[in-house]
């Protein structure tokens, strides 16, 4: 197969060395480590503050049902007991939680209360909050609150729920559809006439819960008026502004902060109403409060991703090029629409065409309402889900037409001088090399031996069985341009803010509007201000993560920061130097046209030592004695970034998995990912994400499964039963990265956060299916446990489980856990 | 209600405490020594992991009352004051956290196995380190750091004899 790529590798790709004295390039240890390797971390439930009370909530059992009474008398005579609280008891107060993302006119958009209201409509929902001294006293005044629960049908299946005559989530609403939404381009039925070859497949995108290692938990303190509320959150921005129009609470008088967040891949973008209901509770009492949740609770109740099932057609010529892509989706929105619930299975409206070329292209999405928890971003957040449907119907079309699967990637891709360009879907992709990052992962992959070698065990029917998976993905990151979202009928822009401070001292602090919560900010940050300003890295400091500080913001997600959050550090630093030059100028008595700046440091080109430092501009700014004519004393600066395109990384991952076919049991034996995420701030961090969404990304592919069961109860709600994987269930990754910088920002920077989690699924999966593909099997349900691929196999997967009940195998089997389906 | 006697990172606390109390609930709210913290409520995820008397043990799965007579050392307890623990330094070399909520786990129960296998391979530390879970590594540069631990830590050893 190395007729695959091998002209096109140029000198541009090679990702390129920092210069001796830059920062940006430079592979630097974390400075936000120190804390985290200590224990000295500011982790919400860290938080004690005076007279702090603990709050509990009480969930609902039953998936569907009528309240018809409740009893709280008990409850409120506990000792220890400050107050309880139904829904009927905060009233209009609670407000309705927010779906930001209106995304038809016509969306069927229920009232959401956080605390439920006569009906709940998901296992798991809030229908009470205890208020107690201490979390022990709360959680034991759950089992005195009585309460009688009238059972309503559950709709627990996509297709049955809109199907004529189906059982309803919301009577009033008359339906189960909360919206369907269509994009259309090129002539389809063109497309597909008389096509010579006709691909059509349903996959399922299984429900995953996204499991931060740290549980939600919130503080909140209420002086006079004033309240602070302190959440593990992604989006203290967001969160500050729609709590606000949620409770009434003046937007100027709620301050939110995110400290130490422990990881959050989408979970924690979002107004939950737990958050709500804390704030109304320290105002109500006067008194702080506090709840943290337990995993088991956070499994049932934290918003879940993915969920779709996807009906797909693809018509191609006889060589294996494509003419036109049908996607018809079922996205799940579970019971209630939450911040983006609806338009996340949009996000990949605009990728389900990934990085080939096509005539046309249709996609339509029906949001469907279940007695399930909510759904919402989960990492990747819509892209996934699309990079997965064309990369498996990729492989089918080259099963199809006897061709490798590279080969058809090959043939239809876009190829590296014919960017920027428009593609299908309606987006420009700026620019990539898709067939230098195929080239350098087969070399590393050894993909030519490894086809040989499947070959050879083919022939001798080994029972355990070689496949190998592909995965040639693109992404679109930097959500998003402001426009965009306002065409998409989104609620607010995606611009990002940065404010530099330079200090009398000459220290620096940046303070930025992107929200970190794991991923290195802190450092990457300081190395971009460093760079820019050409002060030491240990000079500056990253503030963040609280309004009060960093009051202008949108937040972290949909691998943004960088391309969006550091190009607004970049511009600040910029008018920060156009300031102090004008300033130098001044006090060198020299023309500012006449000064160049480097290392920090103002020269008079021409004249040796004639030069002021940033750090002296900056003290004599401050001083203020001497200023030019109409200086304003001050070096601050602030830019606010709104983007003109979406970021477009790509890249090649190769999977090679061992297959037993007598037991169905799955082992990845080399895993390559050749990833293009522009330039590259810190290598370090930029292999650490690509490490962590591998592993997102494989999980949803064998692992990972939230399980309902015909009445909607969530039988994986613990992490015994919803199985991330360990250290034992995974490979070692081999990594690597080429080089096209974005031509859109002035870093070059794409974004790194999902694009190991959208990569890797499809090129697992279509491992999976590449070992049994001479056994006929052209489909393993995800996860591919180890029961689901025997099943495959013998070619039972055909026999319908019991009516609603979950697949068989359904539930992950990681090897670690002993395969607890 | 019973007394206990507890020995955690060097200091002895002596308190009433409910039967039921968890020792990561004591440790959290009633020392607070926060360093240790909560990742799940089914003992599968190690985040709360600590040593008694020098051996890994899950705090969500010990009762305060178990500990009453042992010694407990946490993260917070780790390293000199001055200098950190090479398992520390590792991880931080490795880069082998990113949010850090499972580090102090993840390095508490990295302890506990290099006491057993001062030399382990790197199929070795993932098979150690299966009780605890990480969301944002994908482990590898945890193996890194561990593995890079125990070289240090044996060459100081050998150093010493």
């Amino acid at each position: 197969m190395s007729e695959v790529a091998s002209e096109a590798v140029t000198e541009q790709v090679t990702p390129s060395a920092p210069d001796a004295t830059g920062e940006v390039g430079r592979a630097r240890r974390r400075s936000e480590d120190a804390r985290l390797i200590t224990g000295k971390t500011n982790w919400t439930d860290n938080i004690q503050l005076p007279g702090l009370l603990h709050v509990a909530f009480l969930r609902s059992p039953i998936s569907h049902a009528r309240i018809s009474r409740i009893d709280v008398e008990a409850a409120r005579a506990r000792p220890g007991v400050v107050a309880v609280v139904t829904g009927a008891d905060l009233g209009d107060e609670q407000g309705s939680l927010p779906c930001a993302w209106p995304v038809t006119e016509d969306m069927v958009l229920p009232d959401h209360p956080p605390i439920a209201v006569g009906e709940v409509r998901y296992v798991g929902e809030p229908v009470a909050a205890v208020v107690a001294r201490d979390r022990y006293a709360a959680v034991d005044a759950l089992e005195a609150i009585d309460i009688d629960y009238e059972p309503l049908p559950a709709v627990v299946d996509m297709e049955r729920a809109i199907a004529e005559g189906a059982d309803l989530v919301h009577v009033d609403k008359g339906t189960n559809k909360s919206y369907t939404w269509v994009f259309e381009a090129g002539d389809l039925n063109a497309a597909f006439r008389d096509a010579p070859v006709i691909v059509e497949r349903r996959y399922v995108q299984q429900r995953l819960i996204p499991t931060a290692m740290e549980p939600r938990a919130v503080v909140c303190s209420a002086v006079g008026d004033e309240y602070t509320l302190w959440s593990a959150t992604q989006i203290p921005h967001i969160l500050r502004l729609m709590l606000a129009t949620v409770t009434g609470i003046p937007e100027h008088r709620l301050r939110v902060i995110a400290p130490d967040v422990g990881g959050g891949f989408g979970s924690k973008l979002q107004v939950y109403g737990e958050e709500v209901v804390c704030l109304l509770l320290a105002k109500r009492l006067g008194r702080p409060v506090k709840w943290t949740e337990s995993r088991s609770e956070g499994n049932m109740a934290v918003h879940h991703g993915r969920d779709q099932i996807q009906r797909l057609s693809l018509a191609a010529d006889r060589d294996g090029r494509i003419r036109g892509v049908k996607v018809d989706l079922l996205a799940d929105m579970g019971a209630y629409l939450m911040l983006v619930t609806p338009g996340i299975p949009l996000l990949g409206a605009f990728m389900f065409n990934g990085i080939y070329k096509m005539d046309a292209y249709s996609f339509t999405c029906t949001g469907v309402f279940t007695n399930k928890t909510p759904t919402d971003a989960y990492r990747g957040a819509g892209r996934p889900e699309a990079t997965y449907a064309i990369e498996r119907m990729m492989d089918e079309l080259a099963a199809e037409l006897g061709l490798d699967p590279l080969e058809v990637r090959r043939r239809n891709w876009i190829r590296h001088e014919e960017f920027p360009y428009d593609t299908i879907a309606g987006l420009t992709y700026d620019s990539g090399n898709y067939e230098a990052a195929t080239e350098k992962a087969m070399r590393l992959f050894d993909y030519d031996k490894l086809r040989a070698e499947q070959a050879d065990r083919r022939d001798r029917g080994d029972p355990v069985q070689l496949g190998i998976g592909v995965s040639t993905y693109t992404e679109m990151c930097g959500l998003a341009p402001s426009r965009v979202l306002g065409s998409l009928s989104y609620g607010a822009g995606g611009w990002e803010h940065a404010s530099v401070r330079v200090l009398p001292s000459g220290k620096v602090e940046v303070v930025t509007g992107s929200s970190a919560h794991g991923q290195g900010h802190e450092t990457a940050w300081a190395q971009i201000a460093a760079d820019r300003l050409g002060v030491p890295f240990e000079d500056v400091r990253v503030l963040h993560g609280d309004t009060g500080i960093s009051p202008k913001g949108m937040d972290t997600y949909g691998s943004r920061s960088l391309a969006v959050g550091g190009v607004a550090l970049y511009n600040a630093c910029d008018k920060v130097v156009d300031k102090a030059r004008r300033m130098a100028a001044h006090l060198l008595e020299a023309d500012e046209r006449d000064l160049e700046f480097s290392a920090g440091s103002f020269k008079v080109k021409g004249v040796p030592g004639q030069a002021r430092t940033l750090q002296e501009v900056a003290l004599a700014t401050f001083a203020a004695h001497d200023l030019p004519e109409g200086f304003e004393p001050s070096l601050d600066s602030d830019a606010t970034h709104d983007p003109d395109n979406f970021s477009f990384p790509h890249g090649t991952h190769l999977c090679a998995v061992d297959v037993d076919t007598e037991t169905g049991f799955v082992k990845i034996r080399s895993y390559v990912a050749v990833d293009d995420v522009g330039k590259v701030v810190n290598p370090l961090i930029v292999e650490g994400q690509v490490h962590g969404g591998l592993a997102q990304g494989i999980a949803q592919a064998l692992y990972e499964e939230a399980v309902y069961d015909a009445d909607g109860n969530l039988t994986t709600t613990t992490m015994a039963d919803y199985l991330v994987p360990s250290a034992a269930d995974l490979p070692t990754f081999t990594t690597d990265r080429t080089e096209t910088p974005a031509t859109t920002n002035p870093l070059g920077v794409k974004g790194v956060g999902e694009a190991g989690t959208i990569a890797s699924t499809p090129a697992v999966v279509g491992a999976v299916v590449d070992a049994l593909r001479p056994y006929g099997v052209d489909d393993v349900p995800m996860p591919c446990t180890p029961e689901r691929v025997w099943r495959a196999l013998r070619g039972t997967r055909g026999q319908a489980p019991p009516e609603g009940a979950p697949e068989p195998g359904a539930g992950g089997g990681l090897g670690s856990a002993g395969g607890a389906a | 209600m019973p007394r206990v006697s507890v020995d955690v990172d060097g200091v002895t606390y002596e308190d009433e405490v409910e039967p039921r109390l968890l020792l990561v609930h004591y440790l959290r709210d009633r020392l607070g020594k926060v360093g240790t913290p909560i990742g799940c409520d089914t003992s599968n995820c190690g985040a709360c992991t600590v040593l008694m008397d020098g051996l890994s043990v899950k705090s969500c799965s010990v009762l305060a009352v178990q500990a009453d007579g042992h010694e407990i050392t946490t993260i917070e307890g780790l390293g000199d004051g001055q200098n950190l623990h090479p398992l520390q330094r590792a991880f931080h070399e490795e880069h082998a956290l990113q949010c850090g909520y499972c580090t102090p786990g993840m390095i508490m129960a990295a302890l506990d196995l290099l006491r057993e296998n001062a030399d382990p391979s790197d199929d070795e530390i993932r098979d150690g380190l299966e009780g605890n879970l990480c969301r944002c590594t994908g482990y590898q540069n945890i193996v890194r750091a561990v593995r890079r631990a125990a070289d240090g830590m044996r060459q100081a050893e050998e150093a010493r004899s």
